[in-house]
């Protein structure tokens, strides 16, 4: 593991051969992978030895079905029909696909799809499994049954497995060997866990701490450190006697949380009903809530759940039909307003930014929004400025948008909302597929301009951490119901709501009762809270 | 989804066929019918096409778009010849029987007519057929009978993908259009001049070009890494090995074609006319 830009994909681009093979540079060194020299085995020679399963699951699909996709390293193989289907019904097995084999791989779940990707590198029997950040688009619940999978094929086919990932807390969920850390191009360090979670070269590499370890960090204060010997990899099996009675002490100390003031409704959704036509099922059933002003809530809810088409009726992307529930907006209907009108009060922020950029320069794009509905060039400019000057883009204003990172694109199409002044921000999946390091510098930003102009935001995630420490408040969808609207700590210290919403219970509620704390809720609550206070200072600063 | 035409997983003898068969069977019918202007032949071959589309158990829904379609071009087509050539039939068949006088030079004669009635019958022969071919034809299996008649494995891979892709191309353009419409670029109607247009659809191009080459990206990285384009050949999960019925089909095929060619060549001329 390593932050963004360390070298770690590079490192795995290197073992199976994409580098220099498909994406050239200068190679200076020995390289050795199972016996083999990539360099001149060339990426088909190494795929026989060498698995990837890439990071965009969606985007690697070949076959039109799942048995398809299976099959193609063995088509391309010129393996015989016959055997080829008996080794893709065996891997269909491993991989647990057997009833999805003729359906497209398109209309499976997150998790499945996951697997699908796998199974098409097993099929092969590769003595290597590289995973490119497999966890980077799934759901919390369906990383960890991924992180389970990868385990058990690890041990069952005694598979080298070597997982590049940011997300530590998710991937320790099972046992690993040795984490071998990259910094700047360079091997930082190749420990054990245990004793790597209890040094300090994670935080000085800008990745994530489980929470577990942060709280108890927290709590012991300068007073001490935590031991390797104590096992600290799991939560479940660390030995806490030592830690106990100061996590204890610190959580009756901490203050409680206040609630911050609410403002006026500025959303009303009243009991919304919705399908697609009248042939597909009911995606919404009923739901209302109400969004007020200045508020930072987060909608969760697995794939699925209908959170994209609540989203979009809010955005009038579909039409309500009538007498299916109604929304308001500072209480006046918003059904008669047309997307564009809707358009200048509710901001939409797509998950991909480059889904949203189309003009080379960044204040025409930023200005775009102002220019097609005609407003006078000079007014376009001054807001666009400012717009600008709140995203923390304004030294870049003359720069061709091609020349900016991810990061500052998806502050480009903020920004390109912003212009126009809206009363309300949705941002679909802000932070999807970002390492640690991009995701504080998205968030830190949303939340400054939250504090400074007061936006209220609506965000669509499956991020844990994101709702528990940026939102005040979650709004859990599930099967088009809402299930919960709450506290986000509430969610995350519920087993039950957090299996219906996908996600998993923070570990922070493991630490808690095995710390005899009654209220982990509560225990939560305070943490992030303090965490807030002291800023997120093992994390990157803007 | 508003696909023109899609595959339907059924079970008649028709979809049992290996895709293979149907895609030989298509090209021989095609060129059956491009070459023979014999009303004979191309009157069996419209009964039997009715009688596969039958056996096929395809259903109006499945192909009244295209359907449609075609029959608006015919239309045009046929009105067309009429109007650009209305004297074709008469140096074909080297007769002109005059029936009426419409307007100016435009009088209509039986060899005209006949002779549009075998292109209509030319139409009707070939489409059918090609709507079968492609609601009986698993797409998956499409590609790797392209491949099986010859294709280089590559193009007919192509094929493969780009069927595999373009309901993902569609969803992304759908997202593209409605955020961009959020932001005030209305797409229908209005009163936009030619340039404003232009810019509206700039502002959906741009960005489904862009994530749709990330794709490509993505998508060629994982086929090599799969070992595609390794050998010179490769083998098709999705193929299906002839069956007993196939050989039957493909004999009856090329019998048919053979008889075809010698009854619409017999007489010396591909041009049939009893009077």
């Amino acid at each position: 593991m390593g932050p963004s830009g360390s070298g770690k994909s590079t490192l795995a681009h290197c073992i199976n051969a994409l580098i220099p093979c498909s994406i050239p540079g200068d190679i200076t060194g020995e390289l050795t992978v199972a016996g083999l020299h990539p360099q001149e085995a060339g990426v088909a020679g190494m795929a026989k030895k060498v698995g990837t399963v890439l990071q965009d699951t969606d985007g690697q699909f070949i076959g039109l079905t799942v048995g398809e996709d299976l099959a193609f390293a063995l088509e391309n193989d010129m393996v015989p029909h016959e055997e080829m289907h008996r080794r893709v019904a065996e891997v269909a097995d491993t991989v647990q696909l057997t009833p999805f084999l003729d359906d497209p791989p398109g209309a499976l779940s997150g998790g499945q799809k996951q697997r699908v990707s796998m199974g098409g590198v097993l099929v092969d029997d590769v003595e290597i499994l590289v995973f490119d950040e497999p966890l980077a688009n799934l759901d919390p619940a369906t990383g960890k049954s991924t992180i389970e999978l990868i385990d058990r094929l690890c041990r069952e086919r005694h598979t080298t497995v070597l997982i590049v990932e940011h997300r530590l807390e998710d991937v320790l969920h099972c046992d690993v060997d040795r984490i071998i850390v990259v910094g700047e191009g360079r091997i930082v360090c190749d420990l054990a866990p245990d004793a790597l979670l209890c040094g300090d070269t994670l935080e000085r590499q800008g990745i994530r701490e489980p929470l577990y370890l942060t709280a108890v960090k927290h709590a012991m204060g300068t007073t001490g450190s935590i031991r390797p010997e104590d096992h600290p990899q799991h939560i479940d099996t660390m030995n806490l006697e030592p830690y106990r009675s100061a996590v204890t002490e610190w959580y009756q100390k901490m203050p409680e949380r206040t609630a911050s003031a609410k403002g006026d409704p500025l959303l009303e959704v009243r009991n919304l009903t919705f399908r697609y036509d009248a042939f597909s099922r009911t995606v919404l059933k009923q739901v209302s809530c109400t969004i007020c002003r200045g508020e930072l809530v987060s909608l969760v809810g697995k794939n699925g759940a209908g959170k994209s088409t609540l989203a979009s009726l809010i955005c009038g992307f579909y039409k309500i039909q009538p007498g299916c529930g109604s929304i308001l907006l500072d209480g006046r209907d918003i059904s008669p307003l047309s997307i564009m009108e809707r358009g200048e009060r509710i901001g939409l922020v797509m998950q991909n930014p480059n889904q949203m950029i189309s003009k080379p320069m960044i204040m025409e794009e930023v200005g775009l929004g102002l220019t097609v509905r005609g407003m006078p060039e000079e007014e376009v400019h001054t807001r666009t400025e400012q717009a600008l000057k709140i995203c923390g883009l304004y030294p870049y204003r003359h720069w061709p948008i091609g020349a900016l990172s991810f990061g500052q694109k998806k502050r480009v199409t903020i920004a390109s909302i912003l212009v126009m002044e809206p009363e309300l921000l949705i941002l679909d999946e802000p932070t999807a597929g970002q390492d640690y390091r991009h995701y504080t510098e998205i968030m830190e930003f949303l939340k400054q301009l939250h504090d400074q102009t007061g936006l209220t935001m609506l965000m669509i995630t499956h991020d844990m951490h994101l709702m528990l420490e940026y939102t005040d408040r979650v709004l859990v969808l599930a099967d088009g119901e809402l299930l919960k609207d709450t506290k986000p700590s509430d969610v995350l210290t519920d087993p039950a709501t957090a299996a219906a919403a996908c996600l998993k219970e923070t570990s922070l509620y493991a630490l808690a009762l095995r710390c005899g704390i009654d209220d982990p809720a509560a225990f939560t609550e305070r943490f992030i809270q303090y965490e807030r206070s002291i800023g997120h200072q093992h994390g990157w600063q803007t | 989804m508003n696909k023109l035409i899609a595959y339907e997983a059924k079970n008649t003898p028709i979809h049992r066929l290996s895709g293979f068969t149907k895609l030989v069977f298509f090209l021989l019918w095609c060129i059956t019918s491009a070459m023979t202007f014999d009303t004979r032949v191309l009157g069996i071959m419209v009964l039997a096409g009715a009688v596969i589309l039958i056996i096929s158990r395809t259903e109006w829904r499945q192909v009244s778009k295209v359907f449609g379609a075609v029959l608006f071009f015919m239309t045009l087509n046929l009105l067309c010849i009429f109007l650009f050539a209305p004297y074709q039939g008469c140096e074909i068949y080297g007769q002109r029987t005059e029936l009426f006088h419409i307007a100016g030079n435009y009088t209509m004669t039986r060899e005209q007519l006949f002779y549009e009635l075998n292109v209509m019958l030319k139409y009707f022969t070939v489409v059918p057929t090609i709507m079968i071919f492609l609601v009986t034809t698993d797409p998956s299996e499409l590609a790797a009978s392209v491949n099986r008649v010859g294709v280089p494995y590559s193009i007919a891979y192509s094929l493969a993908i780009a069927l595999r892709y373009i309901p993902d191309v569609q969803e992304d353009f759908h997202r593209i259009r409605n955020a961009q419409q959020a932001r005030g670029i209305e797409m229908a109607g209005g009163h936009a001049s030619l340039l404003n247009r232009i810019q509206r659809t700039a502002s959906i191009i741009f960005p489904l070009l862009f994530s749709t080459m990330e794709r490509i990206d993505v998508i060629s990285n994982a086929m090599e890494l799969r070992g595609f384009g390794k050998h010179r050949r490769r083998t098709w999960y999705a193929a299906r090995p002839l069956s007993a019925a196939d050989i039957a089909v493909l004999i009856c095929a090329v019998l048919f074609t053979a008889a075809a060619f010698a009854v619409t060549f017999m007489d010396g001329s591909r041009f049939y006319y009893p009077w």
